[in-house]
């Protein structure tokens, strides 16, 4: 048994001892301990270093608003988190504890020189110096700030742990299930309402767990906690515990997330680490209860200095006594419970010191019945111990004067400046705080969300008071949601309810200019810093938690916030409602990065697309790229080949026979309808009404400012039936752009749009060999010249499928594009494989794809264009039906810089000394120019083309159609290459090679 | 006002830091100025200081509806780069970088420019050709930008994940040494600081509720919570809510304000030595010298000003930080937090002239405005002075949406084919 | 996350199903050929971006697949209307119309 740990007090098991480490030494903690309850059993109070000055810090709290007992916790490799506070890590046999923010070790820490030289290291003194000479900053100063600042380390293996998240839907949904959360869900429960109720404590009970001495309706309060938590398991209420509500959104919108493993001795191989819940609540009770504040004075930050309200959870929750001679000091009665369990659990109260000058006589007799010395309108003015506390200075203070001064010994000193309700969750609602004088503090006053506060969320202390409140709140969402409502009533004997009066910093007889009184403990803010932002002009209380980073550790300022306010309130001669809070942010308390990603890691970040077909070229070795969400087949590289030998092989290939290409990817969407065919008039450039049924055309969708944002070959199955194909990552946006117009500006339109990529497999097929491959297996399609000439469609059977087979070209050789219903896919492209063997079919990706067309000057939209180019400036005026009285970005195209004559147009381009252009390298027609250089356009497409005998490459070029023949430059950094600007046909300028 | 440097740190530090002064007045607005500037962030704070340090403008307010520097200017992840495509995108944000690299001189206050680079991931063919144009224009343009291989990206940031089996794979990415980040708070303070010492007036908590003009049509003032300020000429620069004051005068822009989310890890020691932005993925990144990762998220999908801003974008935010930097996945986030963004439909700013004589403005920033700070203050400041702009800012015009002639620096970055 | 009451499905769901579609009641001229520059650019750029209530259209995409139009708080978010396509500009709430 450790030393300071009660026989048989607290909820911890005393006959299962848990084993772990701290900074490499072996501890041994109870089952139901933290490793801060743990450690303090073992007398350790020295946890942490802090954040600027280095000082020796230990546990303030008890919970999750601990800012300075931060350690880093470790599970073998890859399960190493920075930062974890020590107050709600549960121990569990193995546990690797470390301490932070420390060199050489916890105890001789380098860093605290700082300390030493505190007085320079005032808020905001980064501001004001560095800055000369200038070149330090980036190589001296900033590395040595940088090394400095922060706390744990960051993890350095990837995370062998998964995440989960699900969506949760109920009637009420209660946060906190102390004795307010608890009696809301009762309530709520008995109407039959679909309750959750939450906690982020290993187990429920909030306050109760801390205060066994209270008697509710008769029974002792752990044995009602008991019963009442099966009454609610019975009623249907879904319990979660080590579960934190970490942000309210829109419209009762709660996340919350749920630890399950950390605490476990044994990993289970299939349960995620955490899991993100979305719970949608018709209604949301917050029952978060209050924070302690601590008072601030010098020395307020030495181990052994913590909330009373904390050391009354360590030792009535976990049996452990934080200190043998504890001093009391409080602003507030809660501390004398405290003080009178601590006595009773075997400690020596030096002292309550209450800076009050009277208190309820019943408070003084408890105290003289147990002989501790108690000293009323006292102060503590200082601290001493080195790495923890052994005696504090008490004064007494007359009309306002601090007297001298007397040292009591102590191993403790325990604080209270009284409570604050946790009002972050309210916040997120963008709720309104009113301030209470009476308590000194915020409470929640209006809010646009669907929620109440019960119990000490909103000012309400003492169990009794809670259990009414809570019961009462359940009853009032119970009716909003339309129940009749009943609230249970409670008998609470032996509760601890209070008073207390709020403070700035305690009075003192030192001088507050240089006292270290820590407002802020983790970010090593103190009273001093806060006010001397306020003399340097910060009267926001935005600006003073700026500027003295107030508030912005990892407690999220549950700490600080109140105390930073009132001194800064007072330091501006305002009264604190009038400076008012800063805004809390989501989440609650630091949630790990793996809880938000949920299951979107890997492969499962973003789905892939893939088609039917890419198992097969999977099979081949392809090499594969990413274009949007899918992956398509990149080159089809043969043993010892790199891209560019299997691109060139591809190219030759499918020029000199036939190749074969999966175009599955090509959006596909089917217009059907009586007014089809005005619909696509209205939608493209193209005219439409003059297109034969069995007839294709290439057809180029602009936006309504004119410029072009998508392209493809379209069919004409039926007189009211298009077969609209549109580019690979413009599917959706192309679909969604027609539903707008067709629904909003062209509703009596009579058409229909359905898409119908992924129902389609889609195989192309080009080369001299195309037709003569294809044919023996096409029924109801004569594949020649005159029956089925290019830019040909029709619906036939393709090797015993149904088919749509188009007859059109992004090659410039015989082209086919085969569409069969999507399964069958693999199985038409192994047939036509097969049957190809004899003409040396080749498979190819997108790479030779992209040379292909290149070299017959053929567009990719997003390429070739950038969202700036149109019609016009691409070469493509033909495409624009010029007499149809308007279509998509007819009148965009018409606005004054889109029919200016500089504009950057698509042309082809040759280099003189034959090399291959990079692509997006940009073009100057002045080469001799300095830098900045007027810069004319640039390369948008260049490869090596076999058929060409040399690299070819299509550009933008300012008024580049005017210029043809013309030299224009390159710069690149090495050199600069001279190219001529030609046509972008490089290959069968005829078109000879489409006809069988 | 008490010059900053180690000796006043000194010396102050020995008196108990008791004797420094305000580092800007409380002020109330007085009955006329010759400019009067709305929104008190980085740009409209910077303006007022460059009006009076460079064109000996000093009879100016700048008037906020809250506290100075309260609005995007500190709410953003802080980065600062110049590597864009246009040139009249590279020359703005180049020269906002030259008067960064100076600004905690310029202003005697530590902004803490810091040049650790930009670091830009391609993931796909189509981000490689799109970044190789970038970097091909920033070249000649005078603006460093320059390309990073798969494992020269790596050892310039070693958490970044390279493995060819993530989702989307790292193919290389284009650097700007130059860039960085700054302390987006102490650029708003020492502006203010820097314009206060030189006669501005800087009025807090007073919202302008409206832009009122003079018969002939010119600006007369500004109606205020205050009352009535009569000003010979207004600026506006009101980010998000420059559509709402802008509409007052009659002006209606081509805006939109969306919420715009951020947040920050818990701090801890150095672990991430640059800026990282995946445009592929979306996620940006840097560390902040407090140690916390400061991390960027797209655009909610629906206009607001509600700075709050949805659940779903921050899980798909985090995911995309893991993704690229796996051993992130334990870090815990801190705190996250909301902007107003006001985007033009090119992505680019409006910075200029109005068609109300003597209006002034400067918006539409996006996501981007932070970086510019320096540079556009800059020039806005000359355009209000001289009533014409300076050769940076003449194609921000508003003028532009109506000929056509836009900056689109988004449809450039284009998309997937 | 929002919730948004699809007026076709008359069911309030997650904005997870919609997407945004910018503002609403801006009607497509019927010969924009006989525009101005300046009435152009203002029907295709200029936009209210009011503070307060926005007449916006919303699309259900993984619903109905229709678009339909809102009337929305953009300091709250909240919606306070939404109705079908086509129909006329929908009156504001008293209050918010004073203002």
């Amino acid at each position: 048994m450790s030393r300071y740990r009660i026989a048989g007090k607290g909820r911890v098991d005393h006959g299962a001892p848990v084993r772990f480490t701290f900074d490499g030494r072996a501890y041994a903690g109870l089952r139901g301990d933290t490793v801060a309850s743990a450690l303090l059993a073992n007398g350790v109070h020295l946890m942490g270093r802090s954040f600027k000055y280095h000082r020796p810090r230990g546990p303030v709290a008890a919970g999750s608003e601990e800012p300075n007992a931060l350690i880093g916790t470790r599970r073998g490799p890859g399960r190493f988190e920075p930062n974890t506070r020590a107050t709600m890590q549960e121990i569990r046999d193995g546990l690797e504890a470390s301490s932070q923010n420390k060199f050489p070790s916890l105890k001789w820490d380098l860093g605290a020189v700082n300390d030493a030289a505190y007085m320079l290291f005032s808020a905001g003194f980064y501001y004001k110096t560095f800055m000369w000479p200038k070149s330090f900053w980036h190589r001296v100063y900033e590395p040595i700030i940088r090394a400095a600042a922060g706390l744990g380390v960051a993890p350095t293996e990837e995370d062998p742990d998964h995440y989960a998240s699900r969506n949760l839907h109920c009637d009420v949904l209660v946060v906190g299930a102390g004795p307010a959360g608890l009696a809301a869900a009762r309530a709520a429960a008995a109407e039959g309402l679909r309750v959750v109720l939450v906690d982020e404590n290993a187990e429920v009970g909030g306050t109760l767990l801390s205060e066994p001495q209270a008697q509710i309706d008769g029974r002792p309060a752990w044995d009602w906690l008991a019963a009442e938590l099966e009454a609610l398991k019975a009623l249907g209420v879904r319990i979660m515990t080590r579960t934190t509500a970490i942000g309210y959104y829109h419209q009762n919108l709660i996340g919350l997330c749920q630890r399950l493993t950390d605490h476990l001795d044994v990993l289970p191989a299939d349960t995620p680490r955490e899991r993100l819940w979305r719970v949608r609540a018709r209604r949301v009770v917050l029952a978060q209860g209050a924070l302690e504040k601590p008072l601030v004075f010098h020395g307020n930050d030495r181990p052994g200095v913590m909330l009373a309200g904390a050391a009354q959870t360590y030792l009535n929750r976990y049996g452990v006594r934080v200190g043998d001679a504890p001093v009391i000091l409080t602003s507030h009665d809660s501390a004398w419970y405290a003080a009178f369990d601590l006595q009773d659990a075997g400690a020596r109260v030096q002292a309550i010191v209450d800076l009050r000058d009277a208190v309820r006589e019943e408070l003084l007799n408890e105290a003289r019945a147990r002989g501790i010395p108690v000293r009323l309108s006292h102060t503590v003015t200082a601290t001493s111990g080195r790495l923890r506390v052994s005696a504090v200075r008490v004064n007494p203070v007359t009309n306002g004067k601090v007297g001298a001064g007397q040292a009591i010994k102590c191993d403790a000193l325990l604080m209270s400046g009284g409570w604050t309700p946790s009002l972050h969750l309210f916040s997120h609602t963008q709720g309104k705080l009113a301030w209470d004088e009476d308590r000194t503090t915020f409470l929640p006053a209006l809010t646009p969300e669907d929620c109440v506060i019960a119990g000490a969320g909103r000012g309400l202390w003492g169990i009794a008071a809670a259990l009414r409140d809570g019961a009462e709140m359940g009853r009032e969402v119970a009716q909003a949601l339309g129940k009749a409502g009943a609230a249970l009533a409670h008998d609470v004997q032996n509760d601890r309810t209070g008073s207390g009066v709020s403070m700035k910093e305690l009075p003192t007889d030192r001088n507050p200019g240089k006292a270290k009184a820590f407002v802020d403990y983790q970010n090593d803010v103190t009273a001093k810093d806060l006010r001397l932002a306020v003399r340097e002009g910060m009267r926001s209380i935005e600006h003073v938690k700026r500027y003295t980073t107030n508030g912005m550790a990892t407690d999220q300022g549950k700490m600080s916030n109140i105390n930073g306010l009132m001194i800064a309130a007072d330091a501006l001669g305002k009264p604190a409602p009038q400076v008012g809070l800063t805004t809390f942010r989501p989440p609650y308390t630091p949630t790990s990065f793996g809880a938000f990603a949920g299951y979107h890691r890997g492969t499962h970040f973003e789905l892939t697309r893939k088609t039917q077909i890419d198992a097969w070229a999977e099979e081949q070795g392809a090499v594969f790229e990413p274009v949007g969400q899918w992956r398509r087949a990149w080159y089809f590289p043969r043993q010892g080949e790199d891209m560019e030998a299997a691109v060139r092989r591809e190219c030759r290939q499918t020029r000199a026979s036939v190749g074969i290409f999966d175009a599955s990817t090509l959006g596909k969407i089917e217009v059907v309808g009586p007014d089809a065919v005005t619909f696509m008039e209205r939608m493209y450039t193209n005219p439409w009404a003059k297109l034969g049924v069995g007839r294709c055309r290439y057809g180029l969708l602009l936006g309504d400012d004119g410029f072009i944002r998508d392209d493809g070959v379209i069919g004409r199955m039926a007189e009211d039936r298009f077969h609209v194909t549109t580019t690979t990552g413009g599917a959706a946006r192309v679909l969604n752009m027609m539903e707008d117009y067709l629904q909003t500006e062209w509703p009596d339109l009579n058409v229909w749009l359905t898409s119908t990529t992924e129902q389609w497999s889609t195989i192309a097929l080009n080369g001299p060999n195309a037709a003569r491959l294809l044919a023996p297996f096409v029924e109801g399609v004569e594949l020649t010249e005159a029956a089925f000439p290019h830019m040909s469609c029709a619906e036939c059977t393709v090797a015993g499928m149904p088919a749509r087979l188009f007859r059109v070209s992004f090659t410039g050789e015989i082209g086919f594009e085969v569409n069969v219903p999507a399964p069958l896919g693999r199985k038409l492209w192994e047939t036509l494989w097969q049957a190809g063997q004899q003409y040396g079919i080749v498979a190819y990706g997108t790479e030779t794809m992209h040379v292909l067309r290149a070299e017959k000057g053929y567009i990719i939209v997003g390429q070739d264009t950038d969202g700036t180019v149109t019609p016009f400036d691409a070469g493509m005026g033909w495409a624009v039906g010029k007499a149809k009285p308007d279509f998509v970005g007819k009148r965009g195209l018409a606005r004054p810089d889109l029919v200016a004559g500089t504009r950057k147009q698509l042309v082809g381009l040759l280099t003189e000394d034959g090399s291959k252009l990079e692509e997006g390298a940009q073009i100057v027609f002045d080469p001799k120019q300095a830098i900045p250089m007027k810069l004319v356009g640039h390369v948008t497409s260049s490869y090596h083309s076999d058929a060409a005998g040399r690299p070819i490459a299509l550009a933008l070029v300012e008024g580049g159609h005017e210029r043809m023949g013309e030299t224009v430059h390159v710069p690149m950094p090495d050199r600069t290459i001279a190219a001529k600007i030609t046509g972008t046909v490089f290959v069968d300028p005829d078109n000879t090679r489409l006809k069988i | 006002m008490t010059r900053f440097n180690a000796f006043s740190l000194l010396k102050n530090a020995l008196g108990g830091h008791r004797n420094w002064t305000e580092q800007w007045p409380d002020s109330q607005p007085r009955a006329e100025y010759d400019v009067v500037i709305v929104g008190a962030g980085g740009h409209g704070l910077g303006a007022a200081y460059y009006l009076a340090s460079q064109h000996g403008i000093t009879n100016v307010a700048v008037i906020d509806k809250g506290w100075l520097g309260g609005g995007n200017t500190g709410r953003n992840t802080t980065i600062i780069r110049s590597n864009y495509l246009y040139d009249e995108s590279a020359r703005l944000y180049d020269h906002a970088v030259d008067l960064w690299e100076n600004l905690s001189q310029e202003l005697n206050y530590n902004v803490m420019y810091s040049r650790r680079g930009v670091l830009m991931l391609a993931h796909n063919v189509h981000d490689v050709q799109s970044f190789k144009r970038h970097i091909h224009a920033n070249r000649l343009n005078g603006v460093d930008n320059r390309w990073l291989t798969v494992q020269e990206a790596k050892e310039y940031c070693p958490p970044l994940n390279i493995s060819p089996n993530a989702r989307y794979p790292v193919m290389g990415a284009a650097l700007q040494e130059r860039a960085g980040t700054a302390r987006h708070d102490a650029v708003a303070w020492g502006y203010a600081r820097g314009a206060a010492a030189r006669g501005v007036d800087i009025i807090q908590n007073c919202p302008v509720t409206a832009i009122r003009r003079n018969a002939d049509g010119s600006v007369a003032g500004v109606e205020t919570a205050k009352g009535f300020i009569r000003a010979k000429k207004v600026a506006v620069s009101a980010a998000g809510h420059t559509s709402v004051v802008m509409q007052t005068a009659g002006v209606r822009l081509p805006l939109e304000s969306y919420p715009l989310q951020a947040l920050v890890s818990e701090p801890v020691k150095p672990c991430f030595p640059c800026v990282v932005m995946s445009n592929a993925v979306h996620a940006y990144i840097s560390q902040s010298d407090k140690g916390e990762l400061v991390i960027g998220s797209g655009t909610d999908q629906y206009t607001s000003y509600s700075q709050r801003g949805g659940l779903p974008l921050i899980e798909h935010t985090i995911a995309a930080i893991t993704e690229v930097f796996p051993i992130f996945n334990r870090m815990r986030m801190l705190r996250k937090w909301g902007g107003i963004v006001d985007v033009t439909p090119d992505r680019s700013a409006i910075l200029g002239k109005t068609p109300v004589p003597n209006l002034y403005v400067n918006c539409g920033w996006g996501t981007g405005g932070f970086k510019a700070t320096p540079g556009a203050a800059h020039v806005f400041a000359w355009t209000i002075a001289k009533d014409e702009p300076h050769p940076i800012n003449a194609p921000f015009t508003l003028e532009r949406f109506r000929s056509g002639r836009l900056i689109d620096e988004a449809a450039a970055a284009a998309v997937a084919h | 996350m929002l919730l948004i009451h699809c007026p076709y499905c008359d069911e309030t769901l997650p904005e997870a199903e919609f997407t945004y579609a910018g503002e609403a009641h801006i009607a497509r001229p019927a010969d924009p050929s006989a525009l101005s520059d300046e009435e152009w650019e203002s029907y295709l750029f200029i936009r209210s971006n009011p503070r307060g209530p926005h007449h916006e259209r919303w699309r259900h995409l993984h619903g109905c697949g229709r678009f339909f139009n809102a009337v929305r708080d953009t300091v709250s978010d909240r919606f306070l209307t939404t109705y079908p396509a086509g129909q006329p500009r929908a009156a504001l709430p008293i209050k918010e119309a004073a203002e």
